[in-house]
């Protein structure tokens, strides 16, 4: 495949090169039968083939030597200004065609697919594809990008793509301006790689979120995907041939509303450990029940209602399109006439969810002003309209493009996390509540950065060794600082999990087994503190008995007799 | 009908026939072998190199490397007659002339070659 450039290059190239050859053939023939004339002007053969060949290669080339013994005869001169004449135009046919190659899109196109797939085999450390790169595709690469978290993108505006080059990204990012939802486009960004580990479909076009997923799924079944849905048939559909995790936003932001109603302390928790790592701590939202208006009834509005239902919340409809036999009222909400029908004078919150960003502020607004008690959320469709809600500063923003990064990469960096957010599902308020004051403590002003380690060789090599020889390693071990050993390092152990047993919240005498997959939660500082403890013999003898100077490196290690125990 | 494939078979067939004049008559005699066959033979030999250019079925990439072997034996065919005639001077004897010609005959096997693949190829696109 890769030399399929050359073979471009030589398809298109095939109309010069005849001339050429024919060009060069009729000048050296012609020379072959012209007579010629010697020193003495008395008439003399005419050049051999040999000579020909010699004189039109010089000729033609225009490199013009004129080293040939004799002078030329006339009759000679004359077919030679035809053969001059010939190579020149046979030479500038070939340059200009080789130019217009040059500058053709397709072949531009050729050699763009080329190079993307060769850095794209040349990747060497585990990638993501992201497929998408609108608001919520570049969220995630920026994120990636600062995780240090190696990734592909797949975008079908040419636009986008030149824009991604200009982002100053810390990784070596392949892009291609290709449809994702085309297998071919999908394989060449590396569906087949080895070290590929997962696929995001969050383009804008549910049906090429749709294609993508169902592409991944037949062509590398084990391949994880993530995809992004909007209305619930598409949700249904994805979900009917086994996409590992859908993330509808609407859907997603109507869970979380109806859950910080609910339960706002497991919603708090949530919030903590899906949000970006070590990004500020996000306000604490305690929407109140009661009477609620809604403005907008669409797939957003549907989503939302259906949830508020179940929390007890009673609803007024405001929609443009609203059916009064329903209790519904028609109209924008932007105005206060209409929001004072919907009985704003009894309701303790208001939801401006249209998909339109300016009649939402202007609701929002709006209904401050009439009840500035009023807890409001709202709807933000577009990223670049950031800058206004900010200036607004509502009481719970929804924007569809963060709910969708945050989740697929709390999701796809840490696949323990899911985990644990099924068993928290659970939980009382009380426990909640105590585990995000820890978390609140963990690092200051900053959310806590959440990871997952399993002692196998490749992760935690040196806790797996000594487990496997039989030393106990408890988890608070784990937890000491390697440069003091009486000194905790601050770090919540969330989760273990033994052969699919799960245990929450472990202790410090836990003690930890070969092959048990833990997640953490704790600042990045720290994080790498923990993994030197775990993945370094000496860090780790020291982490167990505090013997710090006793075994050196690597191949003293192997070099010192086994049975001659080290000094104490 | 079409144009391309005529000019193609045109000039495989041609490549063939008139490497095949060359090569016909006694092996060491050099009044029975032309040079201006031999010329003919190479820049037709060549036109079809060119022409079997950029097509990326397999059947394609064989035809293109019996037109480049066919090229390779008439270009050593070539340049022995050039050392003969103008760089030892020994001129057409009887062994230059049948290394020509059996440089030739090796060219012209290529060129059978081509020729049934071209017929090959005809005879699965009537199935």
């Amino acid at each position: 495949m890769n030399n399929s450039t050359f073979f471009l290059v030589l398809r298109r190239m095939r109309a010069p090169i005849i001339a050429l050859i024919v060009i060069y053939a009729i000048s050296v023939c012609g020379l072959t039968l012209v007579p010629g004339v010697d020193a003495a002007g008395r008439p003399a053969p005419p050049l051999s083939f040999f000579h020909a060949f010699y004189f039109i290669s010089y000729t033609a080339t225009t490199i013009g030597f004129g080293e040939m013994p004799n002078a030329f005869s006339d009759a000679q001169r004359l077919w030679v200004i035809v053969c001059i004449y010939l190579s020149v135009i046979g030479w500038s046919y070939s340059v200009i065609t080789l130019i217009a190659l040059l500058q053709d899109k397709g072949f531009q196109k050729t050699l763009t697919a080329n190079r993307f797939m060769r850095r794209v085999r040349r990747l060497r450390e585990p990638f993501y594809i992201v497929c998408g790169c609108g608001e919520t595709g570049s969220l995630i690469c920026r994120n990636f990008d600062r995780l240090g978290q190696a990734f592909v993108v797949l975008e079908k505006d040419e636009i986008r793509v030149e824009e991604l080059d200009l982002l100053d990204f810390k990784t070596d990012t392949p892009a291609l301006a290709a449809d994702a939802s085309l297998p071919d486009n999908l394989l060449l960004a590396g569906l087949r790689h080895p070290r590929c580990r997962g696929v995001l479909a969050v383009t804008n076009d549910e049906q090429a979120n749709l294609g993508i997923a169902i592409a991944v799924r037949l062509l590398t079944p084990k391949l994880p995907v993530i995809a992004r849905a909007r209305s619930p048939s598409v949700t249904a559909n994805l979900a009917s041939f086994g996409t590992d995790h859908i993330i509808s936003p609407y859907e997603r932001f109507a869970d979380h509303l109806a859950l910080a109603i609910m339960a706002p302390e497991r919603f708090r928790l949530i919030e903590l450990l899906t949000s970006l790592p070590e990004s500020p701590i996000p306000q604490v939202h305690r929407p109140p029940g009661g009477h609620w208006i809604l403005c907008g009834y669409g797939r957003f509005g549907r989503a939302v209602g259906e949830r508020l239902a179940e929390t007890g919340i009673t609803l007024t409809i405001i929609d443009p399109a609203g059916d009064p036999q329903a209790g519904h009222i028609a109209g924008n909400g932007t105005e206060a006439d209409t929001l004072r029908a919907a009985g704003i004078a009894t309701a303790s919150g208001i939801i401006a969810g249209s998909d339109n960003d300016v009649n939402n502020l202007s609701i929002a607004v709006t209904a401050s002003e009439l009840k500035p008690a009023l807890f409001v959320v709202v709807r933000q469709n577009h990223a670049a309209n950031a800058p206004l809600f900010q200036a607004y500063g509502a009481d719970f923003a929804m924007v569809p493009s963060h709910i969708v990064a945050h989740e697929s990469i709390a999701i796809l960096t840490t696949p323990l996390l899911a985990r644990f957010l099924g068993e928290i599902r659970r939980a009382d308020e009380n426990w909640c509540h105590a585990l995000v004051d820890r978390l609140h403590a963990l690092c200051d002003g900053l959310t806590p950065t959440v990871w997952g380690i399993c002692l196998n060789a490749s992760e935690a090599p040196a806790a797996r060794q000594a487990l496997m020889h039989g030393r106990g390693i408890a988890l608070r071990d784990a937890l000491r600082d390697p440069s003091d050993r009486e000194r905790m390092l601050p770090a919540i152990p969330l989760l273990i999990d033994r052969n699919d047993r799960l245990t929450l919240l472990p202790d410090g005498d836990f003690d930890l087994a070969a092959g048990d997959r833990i997640l953490f939660a704790s600042s990045l500082f720290t994080l790498n503190h923990i993994k030197l403890t775990l993945q370094n013999a000496n860090a780790l003898d020291y982490a167990i008995d505090g013997h710090a100077d006793e075994s050196g490196g690597w191949l003293w290690r192997k070099l010192r007799p086994a049975n001659v125990p080290a000094r104490r | 009908m079409n144009l391309e494939k005529v000019v193609f078979g045109f000039f495989i067939v041609l490549a063939a026939t008139l490497n095949f004049g060359f090569f016909v008559g006694d092996i060491d005699r050099p009044e029975l072998h032309h040079v201006y066959e031999l010329a003919a033979a190479l820049v037709v030999s060549l036109i079809a190199t060119a022409l079997k250019f950029g097509d990326r079925t397999q059947i394609g990439a064989i035809h293109l490397a019996t037109s480049l072997v066919a090229d390779l034996q008439l270009v050593a065919a070539a340049v022995i007659w050039a050392i003969a005639v103008h760089v030892t001077g020994e001129g057409m004897t009887a062994s230059v002339t049948s290394s020509v010609v059996s440089l030739s005959g090796g060219a012209l096997f290529a060129n059978i070659v081509s020729v049934v693949l071209l017929i090959v190829e005809t005879v699965m696109l009537r199935r």
